[in-house]
């Protein structure tokens, strides 16, 4: 093989050594570039998980059930951040997917074709809006209309109404559970929308174009061919809404009260697992178990995280593919 | 007789059916209408907030004074620099990195096992609190080294902008017509020019849309950057120390107990809301196909 009787022109020779090397570097960098994202993962898991330990070892898999955050004796406890995650987030979806599937609908089948991209981009644009910018109007604008206008109305109506008049009880802070959210909610729906939008484009016009021909309202075409075709990545779609606010911080430590503790009412105080990181990390020093407990909050947020987002894309995935 | 009767009611039937099947769509129609208004006045609520707050307390020593204790007449000159830095920075470290993983994605890794954990793994990325984000970055460089730095903030919104331009590069990528690889390769052209001179070039618009896009998030970040540049009420240009951001700045005046600071934090907030909103409608435009 090395003795190779064809005769190359030395220019040749030298480009085409030139554009292996080439080759080689830029495949070289490419792939390392893709390795270093799976490794990037790889150390955000590891990096929580070491950080965690110390919490993890002190208190066992009591963590997770412990409602106690007692920086004095040093006892700290997940169920507290947990519960308000996973409240404030369920909440929200179900605030947030029926006014997303409105709007999507709209954009999709509604709206005359000059309206649907300037909308469009608006509803997008509520998605770029920092949410440090939502945390500060939910202070400043809602609380004050929830604690005036709405809960105590509210809270009268439902007084000795068995549950719910538990779950709806408490005094008109205008801040807690609920407030939050209802931001939280506010939030997720441009990505809820837009997801849902995309999908319901993917509908072939065949379909829909049979349907209408037999005489189906828009409202029947949606709800008998549009809904069930897309019904996997709508679902997935939620999910990814849900991801979102499971860690969402800033606009919650604005409006959640940030109790740690769970009371029974939805207008009363509590804190998620992200708002409790961001407050209480500026009095923990390094080393200290109460930032392991941070640390340790962090890592169950990821965990939980992980599995809601590796569910959304496993359900918008074989769509996209099609 | 029978039969004229028969046809009667049916008519009748079938005409209660038919305006019962109208009205429910007309309901879900206005529902539809009303839901898409909601969605509107709620961003034409916190822009009108953001305006009215906003403009008003926005002076000149807004741009050209630094952060000052309260009452004291500062500014938030010290807050835009650094968050202008960071966000410079952590783009020009986070893009290349998003790009040449973006490359790997679209042109090395089609239909391979690693190619797919890669691609899923940056998805898991995309979508992950960026508040973990923080704590990694100051797991990883903060706790070792000591002390709050404004290059781990740059790190930390790297980390942020990388799984954004990997999706946006291998997306672009894909839409690269087969035809135009071909004629490279027909040209002798080596794989890697055919990538970085043909195929970059033609994806330009859409790669450079990702970038904005990536731009407009991190500037709006705010929890990374608690636990990594920390913040920094002084003048100070130098990484290595506490920087000050934008939003951080907002965060800790917003929550305080000060009018002028309250003030400054809604200057503030307007001055970051334009300029992301800014981006993203020049990103949208750029990536509005060419008449």
């Amino acid at each position: 093989m090395s003795t190779t009787t064809v005769d190359t022109p030395p220019v040749a020779r030298a480009t085409g050594g030139n554009s292996r090397t080439g080759d080689k570097l830029f495949a070289g960098a490419a792939t390392a570039s893709g390795l270093f994202v799976l490794v990037l993962l790889g150390a955000i898991i590891v990096s929580l998980f070491i950080g965690a330990l110390p919490a993890f070892r002190a208190f066992g898999p009591f963590f997770l059930v412990n409602a106690n955050w007692d920086p004095v004796q040093e006892i700290f406890g997940a169920a507290v951040p947990i519960f308000g995650t996973v409240v404030t987030s369920v909440l929200a979806l179900l605030m947030a997917v029926p006014l997303a599937f409105g709007i999507a609908f709209f954009l999709t089948e509604l709206a005359p074709a000059w309206m649907r991209r300037p909308v469009g981009t608006a509803i997008e644009l509520l998605a770029a809006v920092p949410s440090i910018i939502f945390g500060m109007w939910g202070f400043f604008v809602i609380v004050p209309i929830m604690g005036t206008y709405i809960e105590p109305p509210i809270i009268d109506l439902l007084d000795g109404v068995p549950l719910l008049g538990t779950l709806f009880s408490g005094a008109p802070f205008g801040t807690g559970i609920f407030t939050a959210a209802l931001i939280l909610a506010l939030m997720v729906i441009p990505f809820i929308a837009a997801t849902m939008r995309d999908v319901f484009l993917t509908v072939p016009a065949v379909y829909k174009e049979s349907a209408y021909g037999l005489g189906c309202t828009t409202w029947e075409v949606m709800r008998s061919i549009v809904i069930p075709f897309t019904r996997v990545s709508v679902v997935g779609g939620i999910m990814l809404g849900l991801g979102r606010a499971l860690g969402e911080t800033m606009a919650v430590t604005f409006v959640i009260g940030n109790t740690n503790r769970i009371t029974g009412s939805l207008f009363g105080p509590g804190n998620t697992i992200a708002s409790i990181v961001a407050l209480e990390f500026p009095e923990s020093p390094a080393g200290s178990l109460k930032l392991s407990s941070l640390l340790a909050l962090g890592f169950i947020l990821f965990a939980i995280s992980f599995i809601v987002l590796a569910i959304s894309r496993f359900l918008l995935k074989p769509k996209a593919a099609a | 007789m029978s039969a004229t009767l028969t046809i009667t009611r049916d008519r009748r039937v079938a005409e209660m059916l038919s305006r019962r099947r109208q009205r429910s769509n007309a309901v879900v129609k206005t529902l539809c209408l009303i839901a898409t208004l909601i969605g509107l006045a709620f961003l034409v609520s916190i822009l009108l907030t953001l305006v009215l707050r906003g403009a008003g307390a926005i002076a000149l020593s807004t741009f050209t004074h630094v952060t000052k204790a309260p009452g004291s007449g500062g500014g938030l000159l010290n807050a835009i620099i650094g968050s202008l830095i960071q966000t410079v920075v952590g783009t020009a470290i986070g893009t290349p990195i998003g790009l040449l993983a973006g490359t790997y994605l679209a042109e090395y890794a089609s239909g391979s096992r690693l190619g797919d954990v890669i691609r899923f793994v940056s998805d898991i990325l995309l979508s992950a609190p960026s508040i973990l984000i923080g704590l990694f970055v100051y797991q990883l460089m903060v706790a070792p080294a000591g002390g709050f730095s404004g290059i781990a903030g740059c790190v930390a919104l790297a980390v942020i902008v990388i799984p954004i331009v990997v999706r946006t590069t291998e997306d672009m990528l894909r839409l690269i017509p087969v035809s135009l690889r071909e004629a490279a390769v027909a040209l002798g052209a080596p794989k890697w020019k055919s990538i970085t001179l043909i195929c970059y070039r033609a994806a330009r618009d859409g790669i450079a849309t990702g970038v904005l896009l990536a731009v407009a998030r991190i500037a709006g970040e705010t929890a990374p950057l608690l636990f990594t540049s920390l913040g920094n009420l002084n003048w100070s240009l130098d990484l290595t120390q506490p920087m000050s951001s934008l939003p951080v700045t907002i965060y800790q005046y917003a929550g305080s107990a000060f009018d002028d600071w309250v003030q400054l934090a809604w200057a503030g907030a307007l001055i970051i809301t334009m300029g992301v909103l800014a981006i993203n409608v020049v990103a949208r435009l750029v990536l509005r196909p060419r008449s």
